[in-house]
């Protein structure tokens, strides 16, 4: 068959909303859009562990303590599902790792911040959690089949996770007043990184027509970020709690609320690696490496030693 | 010391030993030497961490003075934390967390299998649920155990050190105090006594599997039982209890 003739099938497979397939034949550009975002995906669930396992050793009960293991260990599974699915596109695990250790490819930038009290442990739930899944939902539809896998599960998992998140606001909202005052000051933090989450403004975002033709995007950065805000405003309202954001105003016209833009020129910044914690991200990430390495030789040298006993036999 | 005094004081101590032993562990989360080995032991920590809570829970229900599992776990010092000094050690590298780790997996499994037949039935149910995990924990560290003996001159290396450091630390297993004796005449506690050779010899065994010697003298250490511990603890105590301790008022 020539070229073309995969090209349709593919174009078909697409048209008639079926999944495509590790080994079918697929367009180039289309192969290396999805391994970047997928291993991009996996990285910022490596890299996610840090800030909240930042809180393990501290958390301030048992069950709050059991809910937060099992939280990063989520993300962790998460991360290997992710690798897994962007292996079936031709690189292997080692090869991205590299390229997370080395900072040539990017995670979201959110994880750049850092979690300094119990509250950021509940607004990273609810408000990272949530932004995420409000960008991933429609994942779980999207045309590469191991991708489309992954979400089914790893959305599940988010949402719990927002719940969880939630309920550590809830805590912290309606506790004490240094308890409240820790909250407020974790939305403080935490609000506008989270809005940061769904790109830059539509106006500065190329007009991606190949991500909607994919599957892999539906609505536009701005249109899931007003999504989030207006999900959001209730949920805070609840807590008793205010936005850092003086502009913020129900806008009857657009059944939705104005707000304010975050700062972008803070977001290129910290996309550029001079975040507040991009440094201490990837050198953890690179020391956790480094002091593994001897393991893994360990258990491949093994490996290889019990073979050759095994062909031996 | 009345039954009850001695229940609440075994208890408590298997609570502590599971309890302290769970947040060494859980240092590595994010950090472990691959992506499913992070897993793998992080689902270790929540085991025990789990069985931790449980066990506190009862002990905090078998005294009734209102204390929780919380109270007991934040708010207790380590002079008065009873867990075997084993379970505080520092993690060090990978080869010594998986050799402590299979000294104690060795010793729960078999002392958790017997305490499924306590009479105290809350005791018996917990352990009925440890031994199934324990099996799990247990083939994990003795596999680590195998592969490091026989990987890399390196990884031998950093066991052999893991096995010279921890080894003083096993005998505070096998010791028996007032509460054990009262209880294991009731039928509620194990006594430990029964299996001490069976432990040594899978031990042992393991060892030998392994490329690895036993150090040959060791004065055993002694004193988690009466709150004398390495001064590990109250490093781990003085971060593992801030926040509570900061905001008692406060609930999360
Ligand atoms: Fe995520
Ligand atoms: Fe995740
Ligand atoms: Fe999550």
């Amino acid at each position: 068959m020539e070229n073309k003739d995969f090209e349709a099938i593919f174009e078909n497979k697409l048209a008639k909303n079926e999944m495509v397939e590790p080994k079918d034949w697929m367009p180039d550009n289309y192969r290396k859009h999805l391994l970047r975002q997928i291993s991009q995906h996996a990285h910022s669930e490596i890299i996610g562990m840090l800030p909240e396992g930042n809180w393990i050793s501290r958390a301030p009960s048992l069950r709050s303590k059991l809910v937060l293991l099992a939280k990063v260990q989520d993300e962790g599974g998460h991360g290997l599902y992710l690798y897994t699915a962007a292996e079936s596109l031709g690189t292997s695990r080692d090869e991205m790792l590299d390229a997370l250790q080395t900072g040539r490819a990017k995670y979201s930038s959110i994880f750049n911040y850092p979690t300094l009290s119990w509250a950021d442990i509940g607004a990273v739930g609810w408000l990272v959690d949530g932004a995420a899944i409000m960008n991933q939902v429609m994942l779980q539809r999207t045309s590469y089949g191991p991708y489309a896998r992954a979400m089914v599960r790893i959305c599940k998992e988010e949402s719990f996770h927002q719940r969880q998140g939630y309920e550590v606001m809830t805590h912290m909202a309606f506790g004490t007043p240094e308890q409240k005052e820790m909250a407020q000051d974790a939305l403080n933090r935490w609000w506008f990184p989270t809005l940061m989450m769904f790109g830059p403004p539509d106006s500065e975002s190329p007009n991606s027509e190949n991500a909607i033709k994919w599957r892999i995007k539906r609505e536009t950065n701005d249109q899931l970020r007003q999504r989030f805000v207006n999900q959001t405003v209730e949920q805070v309202q609840y807590l008793g709690l205010t936005i850092p954001d003086k502009n913020l105003k129900w806008n009857e016209s657009k059944k939705g609320y104005d707000f304010s833009e975050p700062d972008w020129a803070e977001f290129k910044n910290v996309i550029k690696g001079n975040g507040p914690c991009n440094k201490e991200r990837l050198d953890a990430r690179n020391k956790a490496h480094n002091e593994g390495r001897w393991v893994r030789e360990a258990a491949a040298a093994y490996g290889k030693k019990q073979m050759e006993q095994y062909a031996a036999a | 010391m009345t039954t009850q005094e001695a229940l609440f004081k075994y208890t408590l101590r298997l609570g502590d030993c599971s309890i302290i032993l769970a947040q060494r562990l859980c240092e590595w989360t994010s950090k472990g030497p691959f992506l499913e080995e992070d897993l793998a032991l992080t689902n270790i920590a929540l085991d025990i961490f789990g069985r931790g809570k449980s066990l506190l829970e009862y002990a905090a229900r078998i005294e009734g003075k209102g204390r929780t599992e919380d109270t007991l776990a934040f708010f207790r010092s380590d002079r008065q934390f009873t867990n075997y000094l084993i379970c505080e050690q520092e993690n060090g590298d990978y080869a010594k967390t998986m050799i402590r780790q299979a000294m104690v997996d060795c010793f729960d499994l078999l002392l958790y299998s017997e305490l499924t037949k306590s009479k105290d039935e809350t005791l018996a149910g917990i352990a009925a649920k440890s031994v199934k995990e324990i099996t799990y924990h247990k083939r994990h560290s003795f596999s680590w155990t195998d592969r490091f003996g026989n990987g890399t001159e390196e990884s031998r290396t950093r066991a052999q050190k893991a096995l010279n450091e921890l080894w003083r630390f096993t005998g505070e297993f096998f010791e028996v105090e007032e509460a054990d004796e009262i209880l294991i005449k009731e039928g509620v506690a194990v006594d430990v006594k029964s299996f001490q050779n069976k432990w040594e010899t899978e031990l042992h065994a393991l060892f030998e599997k392994a490329n690895l010697t036993l150090p040959e003298t060791v004065f055993m250490q002694t004193g988690g039982r009466k709150g004398i511990h390495t001064e590990h603890l109250a490093y781990l105590l003085a971060e593992m209890q801030a926040l509570p301790r900061m905001y008692p008022d406060a609930k999360w």
